[in-house]
């Protein structure tokens, strides 16, 4: 398949996913309440559709989305095919960050979260991106961001540690298990704004994703101006990660697993990657929040469990796939 | 005429160790100059610090003229086409892809157009399709080679490009790049078999311990005293009807 069908199949995948999503949920609707939505969303099933479910799948796509292209883009600068978004530290900070946010009692002022959230990613962002200026070697990045991941998570159960109340503990944990349960349209809003600089960002980094295919010092002799395309490949990811995380809590997996899925239909391309990635990752993203509504559960599913659940065999099988063609 | 590329006095460290100790270098239009020298003499030192790579604690680096430090990646790149010794790619790209690598400067069609000639000119052009990572050593090597001719550039210097290679292909290699000089580029290479740099080169620098310890014409720089005392050989260069060999054996310790 070449990489313009891909894109274009992956495109209608999501756009057919989204509108299951939308049509199906815990409460289900009547063919002629569907009827009703449609012909006036001011209606009680308009408000069910549009009001409800609609922002959760766009806010679900864009998060999926976010992760794909912030995972492919990881993937290219560190030139490792087990890289993801989380592997700056940038998710491990912007849940501290959220943590801390709720722990202080912030979580009744709107947005305060999430502003928290992002706050983190980007104290961390920042100095992963001081970093990548100064070294060239991906080994640097892995181990800081390893260093830096340990370090937040330390810090986030030192928060559970001295929280005096057992609700605002169960309150973090909740929300650190990632979800796109009753977002807004505001909510989408203010999830836009970092993740579009930071999808910019990353795809102005393609051609350098690419050059690095060739190693550090081929890439520098290159004219490329490969410091400054380093340092807007992790500043995009980093933002599109904190993001992500801000907006929707942690979610594993899809970062990791979306890039896979396409990369035999791009030849391992890492500027070819990364839009289908980012495709892929929405199109994952909408299906595992579809089934965590639907699953029936006494308290419904959080997303990163289900992305994890699922994820991690499907990854693992793809491992073993790869596993086979690396030894033959 | 300013030389394609100087490197004067050049005194540089990897970690605590002197790796260059007061090298110098200098490659004209034209020409295919030989770096050789025993393992950790200095010659991919030597070559990094001249390209700006490696930062220099003495001495000077220049670029047709101009100071490495003051060009920009941009510049530097239309100056110089550099295959370093590490064959290791991160993924498995078609190999036309891999060589189009060597011309950003131009649009994806007329990469990719360059890209085929310079694979036909290595003699793997029916490889174009596959990938980089399903090729054996020799057929990375060759690709690798193309996407250096691929650069354009009027100086070429390549890090032990015949590594690892069959005999056929180490002289097609160096066929080619004495081709590039015929044509007006000047070419360095680092090389570990004195006969084939003696036949391949028009002049030789050979190193040792950092420094220049004999230089010029391939006779002269690869003298008997030379191969004694730095490569601990008895020997001598021997023409053939075939071309000049290597004819030597180990001085005891």
């Amino acid at each position: 398949m070449s990489p313009r069908r891909l894109e274009l199949v992956l495109a209608l995948a999501l756009i057919a996913a989204a509108a299951v999503a939308v049509g199906l949920g815990e409460s289900p609707l009547s063919v002629a309440q569907y009827h009703q939505a449609l012909a006036d969303p001011a209606s009680a099933p308009g408000e069910v559709l549009w009001a409800i479910r609609l922002p959760r799948v766009l806010m679900a796509a864009l998060v999926g989305a976010g992760l794909g292209l912030a995972g492919a883009t990881m993937q290219g600068l560190l030139r490792n095919p087990l890289a993801e978004p989380g592997v700056l530290g940038v998710s491990a900070t912007a849940g501290l960050g959220a943590s801390l946010a709720i722990a202080g009692g912030l979580a009744a002022f709107p947005g305060a979260i999430e502003l928290a959230a992002l706050a983190g990613a980007l104290a961390a962002g920042g100095v992963v991106v001081g970093l990548a200026a100064r070294f060239r070697e991906p080994e640097v990045l892995i181990l800081f961001g390893v260093a830096l991941s340990a370090f937040a998570g330390a810090l986030t159960a030192l928060v559970f540690n001295l929280s005096p109340s057992p609700v605002a503990i169960a309150e973090v944990l909740a929300w650190l298990m990632g979800s796109v349960e009753n977002r807004d349209f505001t909510d989408i809003l203010r999830a836009l704004g970092p993740m579009t600089v930071g999808a910019g960002l990353c795809l102005y980094a393609a051609r350098g994703l690419r050059m690095l295919t060739l190693g550090e010092e081929a890439a520098q002799m290159s004219g490329l101006p490969m410091a400054r395309l380093r340092v807007a490949a992790v500043a995009g990811s980093a933002l599109l990660a904190g993001a992500s995380v801000a907006a929707a809590g942690v979610i594993g997996f899809v970062g990791l697993a979306a890039p896979h899925l396409v990369r035999a239909a791009v030849r391992d391309d890492p500027g070819k990657l990364q839009r289908p990635s980012a495709l892929a990752g929405a199109v994952l993203l909408v299906a595992a929040d579809l089934a965590a509504r639907l699953i029936p559960t006494e308290q419904e599913l959080k997303l990163g469990v289900v992305t994890a659940l699922f994820g991690a065999p499907v990854f693992a099988l793809l491992a073993w796939r790869a596993a086979r063609s690396w030894r033959s | 005429m300013t030389a394609a590329w100087t490197l004067t006095g050049a005194k540089a460290r990897r970690g605590k160790a002197l790796v260059l100790d007061g090298a110098s270098l200098d490659v004209e239009s034209g020409e295919v100059l030989g770096v050789v020298g025993p393992n950790g003499a200095g010659k991919t030192s030597l070559l990094r610090a001249g390209l700006g790579l490696m930062p220099l604690e003495a001495g000077q680096a220049r670029l047709g003229g101009r100071p490495v430090g003051e060009l920009n990646p941009v510049e530097r790149a239309r100056l110089v086409g550099y295959l370093p010794q590490e064959r290791r790619l991160a993924w498995n790209l078609p190999a036309v892809e891999v060589v189009a690598l060597g011309a950003p400067d131009l649009t994806p069609s007329e990469a990719l157009a360059v890209a085929r000639e310079r694979l036909e000119r290595v003699g793997v052009s029916d490889l174009a399709d596959r990938g980089v990572l399903d090729m054996s050593g020799g057929e990375r090597a060759r690709v690798l080679l193309a996407r250096l001719l691929a650069t354009r550039a009027p100086l070429l210097v390549a890090d032990e490009p015949v590594a690892g290679l069959d005999p056929d292909a180490q002289l097609l290699t160096l066929d080619l790049l004495r081709a590039e000089a015929a044509a007006g580029a000047a070419v360095v290479v680092t090389l570990h078999d004195l006969g084939l740099a003696a036949r391949s080169c028009d002049r030789i620098v050979v190193l040792d311990h950092g420094r220049v310890a004999s230089e010029g014409g391939p006779a002269e720089a690869l003298s008997p005293a030379v191969l004694a005392t730095v490569f601990r050989l008895n020997g001598a260069l021997i023409d053939t009807p075939a071309g000049v060999i290597l004819a030597a054996r180990r001085l005891p310790a």
